[in-house]
């Protein structure tokens, strides 16, 4: 994040003591100056988004009694597994786990290889409608997810898979496929026309040019494209209450359960929801960010 | 390797209104270098990417080595390119790069380390076989480019202005290496540029282009030389060649208000015409020197030394449009803008073109 900012003077460059001394050093100090203020921007954001996550974390490990005391410590004093550790062990939360799992990789199948080819189509091709057909896309989104999950309730019931995961995966992975399609199209219109002709001159028929040339370039797109459809499948509430009855992703079995839960329950079950997302994430980013040698173009 | 052979190839891009090629036709020999050179525009990539399958014709027809490719896909055609923007792979190491065609044909591992390492060494690039394209330079990446080509052992090797990206000093040496590897490879190839240095240079043939045509084909000299038209003379060279107009009357041919006897073969001739003459062809002597009595009075307008020669800028005949000259003077030769000096234009060395359509008049 720093880095990306700097401004280009390399470190080790700085003028020496030994050098002339009229240098006008003004804006050396107000390069510095800029650059530690940058700094204290970044700390204060991360703080900001760090310190939520850290106070569920911290009382998700914290027995019960002592998150009932007061003062409460804000430091990691007396750890405890028995709040997340009985949260883990109540009926359903498991299953439902696995579940978002299912969902979550499912939607993210779902949305890629149907949203992926779409993609290339919509950066490489010029076709008729082509922009009515993006616009188009986007309607699945303008529509709320409650108005469109009760006629696919209805739906879901008379084909049989209503209160299935597939049943959640398909209205996931329809959710998701406007950003996959727009997010990995930007990312297909950057990788130059040439270099896929080179593939194919090289010996490549359109198929093995998209896969051993496209794809691997595209490979930051479509890793932020999963971010996006992996969490949003995460986080989905509303719709998979609607479909599902017995087999509820995590936060449709949280937010039933909420109301007669605990407090302690419900930090735990607000870090049981954070992490599988943070680690996807984290997982995901050496794609986003990384490309051989280089950072992102 | 093999012969190309295109017969009456025309491209006319979607919502294009213009022809892009106009029924070109060009054969290569088995072996042969062939340099397509032509002003941006003119159609030279889209015949190079016509033959390279990337691009298919409206009409016409295209062998190579006697098989009929016209509409085949771009890797069934056994060829290789170059690409204007070196096109290397970004997510591949410069091994990988230079090996991909060979792998696309799953030839054996041992025997691409092989050619790999071969071409590596042709073109010093063993040091950074392991990296990434993005740690090399332009011209690191430009000999990546040449090498993935060359290892291919196609029966054609295409190149689209490959060198119009390097700096000029690169241009230059790596126009010499360039020339040498492909005449030790034999392949045929196709060379594209808007280079007239580099097509006169590298070429065993060069065809010029000009709004989808070709204008003239012939060996370098013979195209600088006895350019076919205007256009040609215009283009190759550096400076381009002088136009002068001119008229013959009677036998006698008056060129900047000097008069001499017409050529042979314009004897038959009458009325105006344009005399084209090469900067290197027109001899130059002071005013006061005495053996020069019979030559056309200039005044220099600017000297620009360039090292090797000085190159002058002299305009000719007074009035309201005085004909300008462009005269390239031995090293030590001395002037000064608003100088005097007496113009030869050596009779052998004039070519000639008809005032209305700026063709060549043979003899
Ligand atoms: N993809 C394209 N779509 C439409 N017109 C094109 C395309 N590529 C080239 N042209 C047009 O075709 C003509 C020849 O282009 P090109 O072959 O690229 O010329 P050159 O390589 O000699 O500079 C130009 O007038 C150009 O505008
Ligand atoms: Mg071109």
């Amino acid at each position: 994040m720093t880095k990306s900012l700097d401004t280009g003077v390399p470190a080790g460059t700085e003028p020496t003591a030994s050098g002339p001394a009229d240098v006008d050093r003004a804006p050396l100090r107000r390069h510095r100056r800029n650059r530690a203020l940058i700094q204290l921007g970044c700390i204060a954001v991360t703080l900001f988004m760090a310190l939520p996550l850290y106070l569920v974390a911290l009382a998700a490990f914290t027995s019960r009694s002592a998150l009932d005391r007061f003062p409460l410590s804000l430091l990691p004093t007396d750890l405890s597994t028995e709040t997340i550790g009985r949260f883990l062990a109540s009926t359903g939360i498991l299953a439902s786990l696995g579940n978002s799992l299912i969902v979550g990789f499912g939607a993210l199948v779902l949305s890629t290889v149907v949203g992926v080819p779409a993609a290339y189509a919509l950066a490489r091709y010029a076709f008729r409608g082509k922009d009515s057909y993006q616009l188009f896309l986007l309607f699945t989104r303008a529509l709320p997810i409650v108005v469109l999950s009760v006629p696919l309730a209805q739906l879901f019931l008379s084909a049989g898979i209503y209160d299935t995961t597939y049943a959640v995966i398909l209205l996931h992975g329809a959710l998701a496929l406007p950003t996959t399609i727009l997010i990995t199209a930007s990312v297909f219109v950057s990788v130059p026309v040439d270099v896929e002709e080179a593939a194919r001159v090289f010996g490549c028929t359109p198929a093995q040019a998209f896969r051993h040339v496209v794809a691997p370039m595209a490979l930051p797109g479509i890793a932020a494209a999963s971010i996006f459809t992996f969490v949003l499948s995460w986080n989905e509430v509303l719709g998979a209450s609607i479909l599902t009855l017995n087999r509820r992703t995590l936060p449709a079995q949280v937010l039933t359960s909420l109301n007669e839960s605990p407090l302690a329950y419900r930090f735990a079950g607000g870090f049981a929801l954070v992490v599988p997302a943070l680690l996807f994430i984290a997982v995901m980013r050496r794609w986003l960010t990384n490309m051989w040698g280089t950072t992102i173009r | 390797m093999a012969e190309i052979r295109m017969e009456g190839l025309v491209k006319t891009y979607p919502g294009g209104t213009e022809r892009a090629t106009d029924d070109v036709s060009l054969d290569v020999a088995d072996g042969e270098f062939v340099v397509l050179l032509g002003p941006s525009g003119c159609g030279k990539t889209t015949l190079l990417r016509m033959l390279a399958g990337l691009e298919f014709p409206d009409a016409g027809k295209i062998t190579i080595g006697g098989e009929d490719v016209t509409y085949r896909a771009p890797q069934d055609r056994n060829l290789s390119m170059v690409f204007q923007s070196y096109a290397v792979f970004p997510h591949r190491t410069v091994r990988a790069n230079i090996g991909f065609g060979l792998a696309m044909r799953k030839v054996p591992a041992a025997q691409i380390a092989q050619k790999v390492a071969w071409a590596a060494e042709l073109l010093q690039l063993t040091p950074y076989l392991d990296r990434y394209p993005a740690k090399l330079s332009g011209g690191q990446r430009q000999r990546v480019a040449v090498a993935r080509a060359i290892v291919m052992d196609a029966d054609v090797l295409l190149m689209d202005e490959p060198l119009s990206n390097l700096d000029a000093l690169l241009r230059l040496s790596f126009r010499a290496e360039l020339k040498k590897i492909v005449q030790d490879l034999g392949t045929t190839t196709v060379y594209v540029t808007h280079d007239q240095g580099e097509a006169l240079s590298l070429g065993d043939r060069v065809a010029v282009m000009r709004t989808g045509r070709i204008v003239q084909l012939g060996d370098p000299l013979e195209v600088y030389d006895r350019p076919a038209d205007t256009f040609v003379g215009g283009f190759l060279g550096s400076p381009p060649m002088n136009f002068l107009p001119a008229t013959v009357h009677d036998g006698q041919l008056s060129v900047a208000g000097h008069a001499r006897p017409a050529p042979a073969h314009l004897q038959g001739h009458s009325g105006d015409l344009v005399v084209g003459v090469r900067a290197e062809h027109i001899g130059i002597s002071g005013i006061n020197d005495t053996d020069g009595t019979n030559g056309i009075e200039a005044r220099v307008d600017v000297v620009e030394p360039t090292g090797s020669a000085v190159l002058l800028t002299t305009s000719v005949g007074a009035g309201p449009g005085p004909a300008v000259l462009k005269v390239s003077a031995p090293p030590t030769f001395r002037a000064r803008p608003g100088d005097t000096v007496r113009l030869d234009l050596a009779p052998d060395a004039l070519r000639y073109y008809d005032a209305e359509t700026q063709l060549a008049l043979e003899p």
